[in-house]
């Protein structure tokens, strides 16, 4: 499963409760009341242990974590190899 | 006094001092002012009548703020109602109070849908925001700018004694029920909170609770009233961007609930500048007593105000910030212009060092549960002067030897879970309404962060294949988030009593 598809199945899974998503990548899952503050626990709990990485404090933004685009960049950066493909 | 004379003597006072801070937009008591003028006049032109309810279903924004204030200088009643709710309970709210307008977003009224909303009869609908628009409905900027020059207060058709909010609220019953507030019971609250709170006009406080609850309300309302700042979130779902928010505007007082300061608490607050922070409050809920040694610790200089209330009366309690140290778990005594005592079965005054139901009197006790003389008179009972009317809570409390009172428990079975009252009741009614349902209770559970968490056990129909993942979607469709399930158990049967009805207390002793 592609980094993508996971965040794309978190999202489903947990703010949809398995109802597809139609929204497009970059829309703000705050805007649209699929996120709060137990929510964004949970989203971290899963990136931390889904791409082992560690989010800090000053992390817990919406540039990272506000919209699926958002989390991809954010993962992309914390884990450069995993995502490119490519060996490191 | 009228709600909107906070506002209406702030301006006259300050007007070029900031009143609102909301993203990266600042408005002054001036604009503030002109903008609801303009908004009271468009009301009242579109033919909003006196005691008219008007229901906001708006996120924390300056048109929330604006509504709020517009309604009241037009003499009508607002009705703040949780942006997450649904269609049905917004339906049943709207038909319940009979409201004659509907302010919302463009997204929460496409996400309604036409066909919805032809079938509620509200007259007059306002879209905020610029998606596109249904028809029938009005655009909140078209108003604004048809009554550009309408910047002058109508003339006021309330007086201090017709409702100025109808807040609904959930009770044990499962239909929402709405607390009737006159401008008198909300000044006079406000009045007492601000007092006690010692709130002066240097006042800068960061509100990130939802307006359509009474304590996020209410930091409007009374920011108003002391001629301060507000700085308006959203939410607490990013907490350190609001913590940064806090840091740059220099924000002196935030209100908290436990589910936000257990969010803090897990944060590293030493690399934050919180030098400006003079108070935090909290309600809801009880404060854990270990969060609140934690804060003393790590924010020494900050003064924690520990109370309690309900939407019924707005606030009953705090405790005086010399004693959070003496007694961390208790919520205090009553606050300024109010009189509080606890009562045995019978309704006989208690003394200190009993257990009793805690009954209130004071001009912030509410006027009764719209159109439900049956559930006002519950909860209404005569008080010691003809035609008064003292408010029983439904709480259960014991007093220390001081008089200091220590929450023990509700009477009903209502779940607090974020801060917010969960009827269970109305969760259950929520999975009833899935077909493959045959049973289904609602119990509270311990949770470190919610508060209470919210569990659900089910039993579903033979045959039925049906998924915890599909049944919390169904609840999600229905209800507010706070009151989806954190779990749903699946049984073939639930326990019953005696008398053949489920047994809560069973359940509540055989966790999953």
């Amino acid at each position: 499963m592609t980094p993508l598809e996971s965040i794309r199945g978190f999202v489903q899974d947990n703010f949809l409760f398995g109802e597809e998503i139609t929204f497009s990548d970059d829309a703000s899952l705050l805007e649209q009341g699929l996120i709060d503050s137990t929510g964004v626990l949970e989203l971290v709990a899963f990136l931390e242990e889904q791409f082992g990485i560690a989010v800090e404090d000053e992390e817990l933004a919406p540039e990272n974590l506000d919209s699926i685009d958002n989390l991809m960049l954010f993962i992309e950066r914390k884990t450069p190899a995993c995502t490119s493909g490519a060996p490191a | 006094m009228q709600l909107e004379t906070f506002l209406e003597t702030s301006v006259q006072r300050h007007p070029g001092k900031t009143a609102l801070v909301c993203g990266d937009r600042r408005w002054t008591y001036a604009e503030l002012e002109a903008d609801c003028n303009r908004l009271a006049h468009a009301l009242i032109a579109a033919g909003i009548q006196r005691g008219d309810r008007i229901a906001l279903c708006l996120d924390n924004s300056y048109e929330a703020v604006v509504a709020v204030f517009a309604v009241l200088k037009a003499g009508a009643v607002f009705m703040p109602v949780n942006p997450t709710t649904k269609s049905e309970k917004l339906a049943y709210v709207l038909g319940n109070s009979r409201a004659a307008a509907l302010i919302a977003s463009s997204r929460k009224l496409a996400e309604l849908g036409d066909e919805w909303r032809n079938s509620i009869h509200v007259g007059l609908t306002i879209a905020v925001g610029a998606a596109g628009r249904g028809v029938g409905v009005l655009g909140w900027n078209d108003l604004l700018q048809r009554h550009a020059a309408d910047t002058a207060a109508p003339a006021k058709r309330a007086i201090d004694i017709d409702l100025a909010a109808l807040i609904y609220t959930s009770g044990s019953t499962g239909n929402p029920k709405g607390v009737m507030l006159t401008h008198l019971n909300m000044v006079s609250a406000a009045g007492s909170i601000t007092t006690y709170l010692e709130n002066r006009a240097e006042d800068i406080i960061l509100n990130v609770l939802p307006l359509s609850f009474d304590y996020g309300l209410y930091q409007v309302l009374m920011a108003m009233k002391f001629g301060g700042t507000v700085v308006l979130e959203r939410s607490f779902a990013f907490p350190h961007a609001v913590l940064q928010k806090l840091v740059a505007e220099r924000v002196t007082g935030l209100p908290l609930v436990p589910t936000m300061a257990a969010i803090l608490l897990q944060m590293d607050l030493g690399r934050y500048d919180l030098s400006a922070l003079r108070y935090v409050t909290n309600t809801g809920a009880a404060l854990p007593t270990d969060h609140i040694l934690r804060i003393r610790d790590l924010l020494p200089h900050v003064t924690i105000y520990s109370m309690y209330g309900l939407t019924e009366c707005k606030r009953v309690s705090y405790l005086p910030p010399e004693q959070i140290d003496v007694r961390p778990g208790s919520v205090g005594k009553g606050m300024p212009n109010e009189e509080v005592y606890l009562v045995d079965e019978e309704g006989r005054r208690l003394g200190p060092g009993a257990t009793g139901e805690l009954v209130v009197r004071g001009s912030n006790v509410m006027k009764g549960y719209w159109e439900l003389p049956e559930e006002t008179d519950r909860r209404l009972k005569p008080g010691p002067l003809p035609g008064e009317k003292v408010l029983y809570t439904g709480d259960l409390f014991r007093s220390d030897a001081d008089g200091y009172l220590y929450f023990v428990g509700r009477k009903d079975d209502i779940i607090k879970t974020r801060g917010e009252k969960v009827s269970p009741k109305e969760v259950e009614n929520a999975l009833y309404s899935h077909p493959e349902v045959v049973e289904a209770a609602v119990v509270a559970m311990p949770d470190a962060i919610l508060g209470q968490a919210i569990r659900a056990v089910v039993a579903r129909s033979k045959e039925s294949r049906l998924t915890e993942r599909e049944l919390l979607r169904h609840c999600a469709a229905r209800l507010e988030d706070f009151m989806v399930p954190q779990i749903i158990e699946f049984r073939d049967l639930l326990p019953k009593s005696g008398n053949g009805k489920i047994d809560k207390r069973q359940l509540l002793e055989t966790s999953a």
